[in-house]
């Protein structure tokens, strides 16, 4: 049975890496914890200070708010994905303890995105939302990603894990790369209305480097050898 | 009353006539009202709409007066210069609303000519100095409805194209104008990017191009245009989603074939030639019927309706009596 608060054992590392202790500390949690909360406070000054009558959010804070916190879902999705990897390449097995925090942020930005699209742009009419999903296709992608990750987020503490035992759960968690790509989809098709595909181009060739690992290590080590996710 | 059957026509019989000195007295009348109401009225506005709409102080100025068609000024608050000159669609210069803002300043607006050619009697290149003093500069407080939904209240100041349109003298066979937008690639830096073919086309009806409300504009809040809103010389047809307003004209042509607009050729099942404002017909992927106000709806409220034509449908609905506007987008 895995307890992620253990130090697992993984696949060879690199003969030089030294534990680094000051990454088990609590404080070092705590700081990811911070930065990992401040463009949700940024984001929080600027509804403030609008609602003051400010511009920090431009003129157009609803369409800032709602583009500013789907970047955020994205970019802590791809931070999540790079756990494992950095994890093993520089053989620092306790990056491991962020790995669910910086998950529970992915979601809880996709939370706060998909809550200023409602609020913001659809006053949380929940008849005009449904008729939105279904009219645009890429806010139906966006959602379903949303779908997805619930359960992710639902089974991320550790009574879920003893529950579902180590083989599910990591099988569930597999879902998290579905999440990514119906993510980059929805970015995609936001932007294909001007062709402005440079960050898109940006986020495809970073997932694709976080997902082209996993690909390249399960091919390595062959399946059945229990190769971790 | 008397009812010939004549194709129709109800005539009146002689006793019906209005005795001429009645007749006489009415006008009389009539002119009074009119001098007592505009006199009270300029009085009554006058100070309310000067204040809301006063120089900001950025660029030459450029003296109007109010104008008086039908429709020329609406009565909502004018949306803060500092918006209408920052959040801007003019792709030549980015694709990001602050993009015109920052990249706009390598746009040369002199020397600059406008071409008036195809089907008239009178083509001409005008110098944009000409055109400055063709006919006198009106301010017109327009609504402005992005098809993103977004929405603006401007103060432009220009004359109605149709003084233009008059001058040239249309032949018969004229029954578009097409309007060319500036697309150099010295001083523009995104002309050449894919997200649109280049120049920027434009087109209206004859009908439309002629009706009182479009727009010649040459400036914004009492001074000439900023670059990023389409300097020196730009369209505004306020009843149609902005992206009809083109922007930095350098040809206005007029022919008999529908132009081949540059949206409708990007994507002709989301943008049509005609794009009047209605609430009505959605965009493929999004509903028109309720828009933002910049700077006015607050973050949390809800979006206001969107007005039929704009809400210009008294002055400019009577063009489109018949047409089938879910077909004809």
């Amino acid at each position: 049975m895995d307890r992620p608060t253990q130090l697992p054992v993984t696949a060879p590392r690199p003969p030089a890496a030294r534990l680094q202790p000051w990454l088990l500390r609590p404080a070092a949690k705590v700081t990811v914890f911070v930065l990992s909360m401040l463009p949700f406070a940024w984001l929080l000054r600027g509804v403030t200070l609008t609602a003051l009558g400010g511009a920090v959010l431009g003129a157009n804070p609803a369409e800032t708010l709602i583009r500013a916190t789907g970047d955020w879902t994205l970019r802590f999705l791809c931070i999540t994905l790079a756990v494992t990897p950095v994890r093993e390449l520089t053989g620092q097995a306790a990056l491991a303890r962020w790995r669910r925090m910086l998950g529970l942020f992915t979601f809880f930005y996709g939370v706060v995105h998909f809550l200023c699209y409602s609020w913001l742009d659809m006053s949380l009419v929940l008849g005009d939302i449904v008729h939105d999903i279904a009219k645009r296709p890429f806010i139906l992608v966006g959602t379903s990603a949303l779908v997805l990750m619930s359960p992710l987020a639902a089974t991320s503490f550790n009574r879920a894990i003893k529950t579902l035992g180590s083989a599910r759960w990591r099988a569930l968690h597999r879902l998290v790369y579905a999440c990514a790509l119906l993510g980059l989809l929805h970015f995609f098709w936001m932007r294909s209305a001007k062709r402005n595909y440079a960050e898109v181009g940006i986020y495809a060739a970073v997932l694709a480097v976080l997902l082209g690992w996993r690909v390249v290590r399960r091919l390595r080590s062959g399946a059945g050898s229990g190769a971790r996710t | 009353m008397h009812h010939l059957r004549d194709r129709g026509y109800v005539h009146p019989c002689t006793s019906e006539i209005t005795p001429r000195s009645v007749y006489e007295q009415r006008r009389h009348w009539l002119k009074t009202a009119a001098g007592l109401s505009a006199g009270a009225l300029t009085g009554w506005t006058g100070p309310g709409a000067h204040a809301q709409t006063a120089r900001p102080g950025k660029l030459a100025a450029l003296p109007s007066v109010p104008g008086t068609v039908a429709g020329a000024a609406t009565m909502e608050k004018s949306t803060a210069y500092a918006d209408v000159t920052g959040y801007n669609n003019y792709y030549e210069f980015g694709t990001d609303k602050g993009d015109p803002a920052q990249n706009a300043h390598t746009l040369q607006t002199r020397p600059w000519t406008v071409s008036v050619e195809g089907e008239v009697r009178r083509p001409k290149i005008y110098d944009i100095d000409e055109l400055l003093k063709l006919s006198p500069m009106e301010q017109r407080i327009y609504r402005m409805r992005c098809v993103e939904g977004w929405s603006m209240v401007i103060p432009w100041e220009g004359y109605s194209l149709a003084e233009l349109i008059r001058r040239a003298e249309p032949t018969g066979n004229a029954k578009f104008v097409e309007f060319v937008s500036l697309a150099d690639p010295k001083t523009m830096p995104f002309v050449g990017s894919r997200v649109l073919e280049w120049p920027y086309v434009e087109g209206l009806r004859l009908d439309e191009a002629m009706h009182p409300l479009t727009l010649l504009t040459f400036g914004l809040y009492g001074e000439v245009l900023p670059n990023q809103n389409g300097a020196p010389v730009r369209a505004v047809v306020p009843w149609k989603y902005g992206f009809k307003s083109a922007k930095s004209i350098v040809r206005i042509r007029f022919t008999d074939k529908q132009p081949a607009t540059s949206w409708v050729k990007s994507a002709s099942q989301e943008y049509g030639f005609f794009s009047n404002v209605n609430p009505e017909v959605d965009h493929p992927r999004w509903s028109q019927a309720t828009e933002r106000r910049i700077g006015e709806d607050g973050l949390f409220a809800k979006k206001r309706p969107t007005l039929m034509f704009n809400g210009y449908g008294l002055q400019v609905g009577a063009m489109y009596a018949g047409l089938d506007l879910k077909k004809f987008y």
